[in-house]
């Protein structure tokens, strides 16, 4: 098992080098410092978004629900509407990245965990209702988003509009520098709980007999999971195409290749694994896009394809089972 | 409490269609030159204005509601299952696709050959839909609804990259979200077409009551199954197909729509088709005419309005369905 995470590592170390110092057109001293900021920004985006997907699969107890497909994405963009809308976009544009950052983060966790126990206890333990609920969720909050949207102010929803899509080429020095900070206190507790995550993943009633009371572990995990979703997608904006249907399945496919690159129960090897893989799906993808097919397309909407396509083969295959 | 259809008035048609008479006079009173309803009607100016613009808009919703509500009722009798509707489960996204790629690599094309590459591509997404729940076993319902949710995003993730790289994304708007603004006369007459589909749906609709049986007891009741799903296949991708190119796309009409009226008049098709186009004409009217009212002069479009509403519904009957299992 080592070894493979040693492979995953070199695969990620290639997949940066190239990032960085394939095809530049320019001097160094301006290339280098921009893409070292980008590389950095999709690291945290991937590794945050990987941990926290593979955690909400253990307390959770499957292998196709992400917290994006739960909606959680979509509650960034409700938020930075409801800011512009209460603020003004001048009010909004007066407010500093860190102070925003702040505000998204704390709106978000407090939506998130908010949203999550609506989820849980409305599914009852019914996995199919809980990834339709939180899918219908997520289109609800989405409609609602852009029902506000278009009740304000053209010109204030351009504000709004702008923010909406996941983007990697301005990134702020300061609020990479903040969500390294809260993306490394999540990684870390998500760490620091791996052994007690494994034996959550024995199911319910084994986990209480080894005494490892699932309600408190799954509290603990949320908010560890709502932190790195939500200082993500501060960061970059929401991993979601955003015009219809669910949203983003980065998640999906990072836990997916997780478990077939790296076959364990364990989340010392998988939490590691799944990180490894998220930097490279979203930093080799990112390179293949940008250098070697020149393509304008954003890398989420690919995301998008190819995540759907695995979740549905997933789905049904789980069904043939 | 089921009352019975067909003969004298019922309650529940007649206050719908007095409602809809009402919806119909406010869409026709409302718009951006406020003229009294005595004007629209009695001078020339506001006759050419009414014929221009207000009724081709009110024709437009109504035809387009009652179309989409009929379409979803057709297709959940197909797929089995009360969570499923056309516009979000891949039949939508597909026309888009079709006229997408018409756009892109036949940008002279005709109307008539952009309408023809938005049917077919929705029928070639619902035929594949088909096939995906076709295995899903009945004793998990809800498996059908997500699996047509995450199919129509993966096709609408395709429509997205088709758009990105053919420098359409301006445009991709406009067919994803409805909206009835641009609704004159000359620019919604397809829509007849879409109705006429739902039309036929009402010719068969015995035949799609005895294949909500099953198709083992439909055949055995000496139905032809396979020709009476493909009528009803190639209904449904019309009407999705026809409203996608001429307004856009309107989610969950076909869904909210026939669980109402089915929870009044119960899987007798006969009965409940023209009662779901009454009521699935009175929802997208009066989300247009609330649409225009709440922060006019500016609009919000339809689909935003009754994503809303559709969303909140079906967030509801996922739960209702809960309790009374």
């Amino acid at each position: 098992m080592s070894r493979r995470l040693i492979a995953l590592a070199l695969v990620f170390a290639l997949c940066a080098l190239g990032y960085v110092f394939v095809d530049a057109a320019g001097p160094w001293d301006f290339i280098l410092p921009y893409r070292l900021t980008k590389l950095a920004a999709l690291l945290l985006v991937g590794v945050a978004l990987a941990v926290a997907t593979v955690m909400f699969q253990t307390i959770t107890a499957n292998r196709i629900l992400t917290p994006s497909l739960m909606g959680f994405d979509a509650l960034y963009i409700l938020i930075l509407t409801a800011l512009v809308h209460s603020l003004g976009s001048a009010g909004f544009a007066g407010l500093s990245p860190a102070l925003l950052f702040g505000l998204n983060l704390s709106a978000m966790m407090a939506l998130g965990l908010l949203l999550f126990a609506v989820l849980l206890r409305l599914a009852g333990g019914d996995m199919v209702r809980l990834v339709l609920s939180g899918i219908v969720i997520g289109l609800l909050i989405r409609a609602a988003t852009e029902y506000l949207q278009r009740l304000i102010d053209p010109s204030e929803f351009q504000t709004v509009q702008s923010q909406s899509f996941a983007r990697f080429t301005q990134i702020d020095g300061t609020l990479l520098a903040i969500s390294a900070v809260a993306v490394a206190v999540g990684v870390g507790m998500a760490w620091h709980l791996r052994h007690r995550l494994d034996v959550l993943s024995l199911g319910e009633v084994a986990a209480t007999g080894l005494g490892e009371p699932p309600a408190r572990l799954h509290r603990l995990s949320l908010l560890v999971i709502c932190l790195l979703v939500a200082s993500a997608t501060s960061l970059a904006g929401p991993l979601a195409s955003g015009n219809s249907g669910p949203s983003s399945f980065f998640g999906l496919i990072v836990t997916a290749f997780a478990h077939i690159v790296t076959p364990s129960h364990r989340h010392a090897i998988l939490l590691p694994s799944a990180a490894l893989i998220g930097g490279i799906v979203l930093v080799g993808g990112q390179f293949l896009m940008e250098r070697l097919f020149h393509l304008s397309t954003p890398l989420t909407v690919v995301i998008e394809l190819i995540g759907g396509a695995v979740f549905l083969y997933l789905l049904l295959k789980r069904r043939a089972a | 409490m089921r009352w019975r259809g067909a003969s004298g008035v019922d309650p529940v048609r007649a206050l719908g269609a007095a409602v809809l008479v009402g919806l119909i006079l406010l869409s026709l009173a409302l718009g951006a030159s406020s003229l009294s309803l005595h004007d629209l009607l009695l001078t020339p100016e506001g006759r050419a204005l009414a014929l221009e613009s207000r009724v081709p808009r009110t024709f437009a919703a109504l035809l387009a509601g009652a179309g989409l509500a009929v379409s979803g009722q057709v297709m959940q009798v197909l797929a089995r299952n009360r969570f499923i509707e056309p516009m979000t489960a891949g039949a939508g996204q597909s026309a888009a696709l079709g006229v997408l790629l018409c756009t892109v690599y036949l940008p002279a094309a005709a109307i008539g050959v952009k309408m023809g590459a938005a049917a077919l591509a929705a029928l070639a997404g619902s035929l594949g839909l088909m096939a995906l729940i076709r295995p899903l076993p009945p004793t998990q319902p809800l498996l059908v609804p997500l699996v047509a949710l995450v199919y129509g995003g993966v096709i609408g993730a395709v429509v997205t990259f088709v758009a990105y790289q053919g420098d359409m994304m301006q445009f991709l708007g406009t067919w994803l979200t409805g909206e009835l603004s641009g609704v004159l006369r000359g620019r919604y007459e397809l829509l007849w077409i879409a109705a006429l589909a739902s039309g036929v749906t009402y010719l068969i609709a015995d035949r799609l009551s005895l294949l909500a049986l099953g198709e083992d007891a439909a055949r055995a009741l000496g139905l032809n199954v396979g020709l009476v799903t493909a009528a009803a296949v190639a209904a449904v991708s019309v009407v999705t197909a026809m409203v996608v190119v001429t307004l856009g796309a309107i989610p969950f009409v076909g869904l909210v729509v026939p669980n109402l009226t089915t929870r009044l008049t119960g899987d007798n098709l006969r009965q409940a088709l023209p009662l779901t186009a009454l009521f699935g004409a009175v929802l997208v009217l009066a989300a247009d005419v609330l649409g225009r009212v709440i922060r006019a002069p500016y609009e919000v479009p339809v689909a935003t309005t009754i994503a809303v509403i559709g969303a909140t519904a079906f967030v509801i009957l996922l739960n209702r369905g809960r309790s009374g299992v």
